[in-house]
């Protein structure tokens, strides 16, 4: 017996599998870097957060009586970039609600991977952000850290933690608010992550090797990063604020390299990815400075999430020799 | 390992392993068939009515086919011996056609009929070209008369000698450019002379310098030497491309070499340009020298089954089984068995179909090799996007010819798709691209076709 099928007949070794495998290698320097700024809770927020997605998408794909798609790993990278974008205190149940909607809600119930019109752990993290509030704006550090971002020690919350972590407000909080007796890290201190932050987003040096992992493994193409890194530092400081604290501070750094590029919510053309990153940059700059969040990360890529099919379908690629006429258009 | 430059995102070709493995093999003809089937239609148009009967002597070169239409061609017997079956069977792309079946009778006597044809303007070259029975050589099939004579009121300026060979695994294009040069150069000379064309541009691939180095030193020798009065008034250039698929796709090599765009649904000769399979053209020297029409084929013989891959001249017709056999056997059993390179090749449902004439490669892939990955949900990487020579957007079309949509596929222009299987190569998700975007273009001429039979309709009421 002959096997028979359509041509071509060999394939690329690239599978979805591998391409996951190199985002959640990409991740690592992060998850690590989380454990010297944070303590080892850190990482350990990182580890329940994915595992709780895929054990959801392992749920869901079994409800729905569909083909299980764990093994694509996707699930798991959405839980590394959820806890990402999480602080180190948030109780573990409301990591479980985030992993719940990542994965049931944004992804499975539009039909799972690559069906997702929006980003599940960007959607997810605001879900939770909104549902709590408190708990999620207490950012933390280990004292050592957290005494180079605030002198005062205490900004919006009280110390609640006990002796090894130290409330304190993170670099964008300080800047919109300019509260006396609080003051911006230094730029050394803001690239290493040694101040208040989600987990996943102070250590801007961590991102960065991750970045260039995924840019020389060609997972990534370097345009919307660019454009998503550069119209934000353009519009912040057009506006006259200082655009070293915008770069290295908040979610932009891990959002440029890891959720800007996400295949399945962005633009797959080249200038599509360029107008991405545009509009979401001058999003994120606009809800920085005129919101009363001090971050505006999420909710800029989730409304250019929204527009996504649409810059897809003006940055279509004209094809070789096209004639502009199509046969509809003249009759 | 090689630094890319992926991370710009602007690859506009992909680069499958080579597998040219036998590149330094020479041509061997492999003889001794005991018996041939050789189909009448082996080529893009209508086919052959038989010209021998049951029990009657052929000899090789002698004719069995004749023209049912002005795009045929004839086809020729490739063995000497009798005749012994003339019989409707189907062809691995599913059609039925006549197959003439001639028993050897070992001696391979050659047609005594066989003379050099005269040559004395266009319309003898083109008939001499098609006497010759020579069908696009590279894999297409597209007779080789129609091509060298574009519709009027179109200038050909440029021949183009396809030496890119850019499918894996095949090598028989590069042999003939390092053993047969100097027939290529007279093919070409000659066919630009007939056809009064000015430049003669020869693409090949930076994986076969030799190839290009070869060719240029057979075109000096031709310039110099007695067929110096077919010299082209631009002359003859050897233009080597960086290797990577599918340059050699006649679109492609167009635009890579010249920088003209074929517009969609049009020509070559559209833009000024004639493109010739340097095999097409090597067969075509030797045919107008010898008066041999095409009657064996260079193959080359590759694939994980394979126990001694090589470089073979086989007779057409010959089943695939025989040809194995007498290169050497298997040393697995066979899986899966292509006829053509591994992107864009035929797979056989049956061991013992015959060569073909536009044959260039029988695969044989074991188990391990034949296996296909299974489909899954497409990410929306942008793979394919970047991957499509014809800058369509592969993963829309699939789309849209999985939801059975003429429409939409007709504004995402799905007729301009040439299948080359870029897309399907490299899609992480392993979708089956270019096998749907196939099913699309048929819907589109269905579509078209249901839409001209409702207007005939219309008239006649």
């Amino acid at each position: 017996m002959l096997h028979v099928s359509a041509s071509p007949h060999i394939r690329d070794n690239v599978t979805t599998q591998r391409i996951m495998l190199h985002v959640i290698i990409a991740l690592m320097p992060t998850v690590i870097a989380s454990g010297f700024i944070f303590g080892y809770r850190a990482p350990l927020l990182f580890a329940i957060s994915a595992a709780a997605c895929a054990g959801f998408e392992v749920l869901s794909r079994i409800a729905m009586k569909r083909e299980q798609t764990v093994g694509d790993l996707s699930a798991v990278v959405t839980g590394l970039l959820l806890a990402a974008s999480l602080p180190v205190e948030t109780p573990i149940w409301i990591i479980l609600i985030g992993a719940f909607m990542a994965v049931v809600f944004v992804k499975q119930m539009f039909g799972g991977l690559g069906s997702n019109f929006a980003n599940p752990a960007v959607t997810a993290r605001i879900i939770l952000s909104v549902s709590f509030a408190g708990p999620l704006s207490k950012f933390s550090a280990l004292p050592r850290y957290a005494a180079t971002v605030t002198p005062g020690v205490a900004f919006k919350q009280v110390a609640t933690t006990g002796a090894d972590l130290v409330s304190s407000a993170t670099p964008l909080g300080v800047l919109n608010n300019a509260i006396p007796g609080t003051q911006v890290p230094s730029t050394m201190d803001l690239f290493l992550g040694r101040h208040a932050g989600c987990i996943g987003e102070v250590c801007i040096i961590a991102i960065l090797i991750g970045g260039l992992y995924l840019l020389i493994t060609g997972v990534i193409d370097i345009w919307a990063p660019l454009a998503y890194i550069g119209s934000t530092v353009a519009f912040v400081a057009q506006l006259g604020q200082d655009p070293v604290v915008h770069l290295f501070s908040g979610a932009l750094m891990l959002a440029a390299f890891f959720m800007v590029t996400d295949y399945v919510t962005t633009p797959a053309t080249i200038v599509g990815k360029i107008t991405f990153g545009v509009g979401a940059g001058i999003l994120t700059g606009l809800l920085r400075i005129f919101s009363a969040m001090p971050e505006g990360v999420s909710y800029a890529i989730l409304l250019m999430n929204i527009l996504t099919p649409h810059i897809e379908r003006w940055t279509a690629p004209i094809t070789l020799g096209a004639r502009k006429k199509t046969r509809k258009q003249q009759s | 390992m090689k630094l890319k430059f992926q991370w710009l995102g602007l690859s506009r070709a992909i680069h499958p392993a080579g597998n040219k493995h036998t590149a330094n093999q020479s041509i061997v003809p492999l003889t001794g068939f005991k018996e041939v089937s050789i189909p009448l239609d082996m080529q893009v148009g209508p086919g052959c009515k038989p010209t021998v009967a049951k029990g009657d002597h052929v000899n090789i070169g002698d004719l069995i086919g004749e023209p049912l239409g002005p795009w045929s061609v004839p086809v020729h017997a490739s063995v000497s011996g009798k005749v012994t079956k003339i019989e409707k069977q189907i062809l691995s792309d599913g059609e039925k056609t006549e197959y003439v079946t001639i028993e050897s009778d070992g001696k391979n006597t050659v047609s005594e009929s066989l003379l050099p044809p005269v040559v004395s303007d266009k319309e003898s070259f083109l008939k001499a070209v098609r006497d010759a029975g020579l069908v696009g050589l590279g894999g297409a099939a597209f007779p080789t008369h129609i091509k060298l004579n574009p519709p009027p009121g179109k200038t050909v300026d440029t021949l183009i000698v396809n030496a890119a060979e850019c499918e894996p695994y095949i090598t028989t294009d590069h042999r003939i450019a390092l053993d047969y040069a100097d027939d290529v150069i007279y093919g070409a000379l000659v066919t630009a002379h007939w056809c009064s064309i000015d430049s003669v541009i020869i693409g090949t691939e930076d994986n076969k310098k030799d190839a290009a180095r070869s060719l240029e030193e057979a075109a000096k020798r031709a310039k110099e030497g007695e067929c110096s009065s077919y010299w082209p008034k631009n002359g003859v250039t050897v233009k080597v491309l960086p290797t990577s698929y599918p340059t050699g796709a006649e679109k492609v090599l167009i635009h890579l070499l010249m920088d003209r765009v074929v517009p969609e649904g049009g020509l070559p000769a559209d833009v000024g340009v004639i493109v010739q399979n340097i095999t097409t053209l090597c067969v075509l020297a030797q045919s107008l020298k010898t008066g041999m029409p095409l009657v064996k084929k260079a193959i080359t013989l590759d694939g994980s089954a394979v126990k001694k891959p090589g470089n073979y001249e086989v007779p057409i017709g010959a089943p695939i089984r025989d040809v194995i056999e007498c290169a050497g056997g298997t040393v697995s059993e066979p899986a899966k068995i292509i006829m053509g390179g591994p992107m864009m090749g035929v797979a056989v449902d049956d061991i013992s179909r015959p060569i073909l004439k536009n044959n260039n490669a029988i695969l044989i892939f074991d188990e391990k090799e034949a296996k296909l990955p299974k489909e899954s949900a497409c990410i929306s990487c942008g793979r394919c996007l970047r991957a499509c020579p014809m800058r369509l957007q592969p993963m829309k079309l699939d789309k849209a010819a999985r939801a059975i949509n003429p429409n939409e596929l007709e504004e995402l222009h799905v007729m301009n798709c040439i299948e080359c299987g870029s897309c399907t190569y490299v899609c992480p998700a392993k979708r089956y691209l270019v096998q749907n975007i196939r099913n699309g273009k048929a819907y589109v001429r269905a579509e078209a076709q249901a839409a001209k039979e409702n207007a005939k309709k219309g008239d006649s009421n």
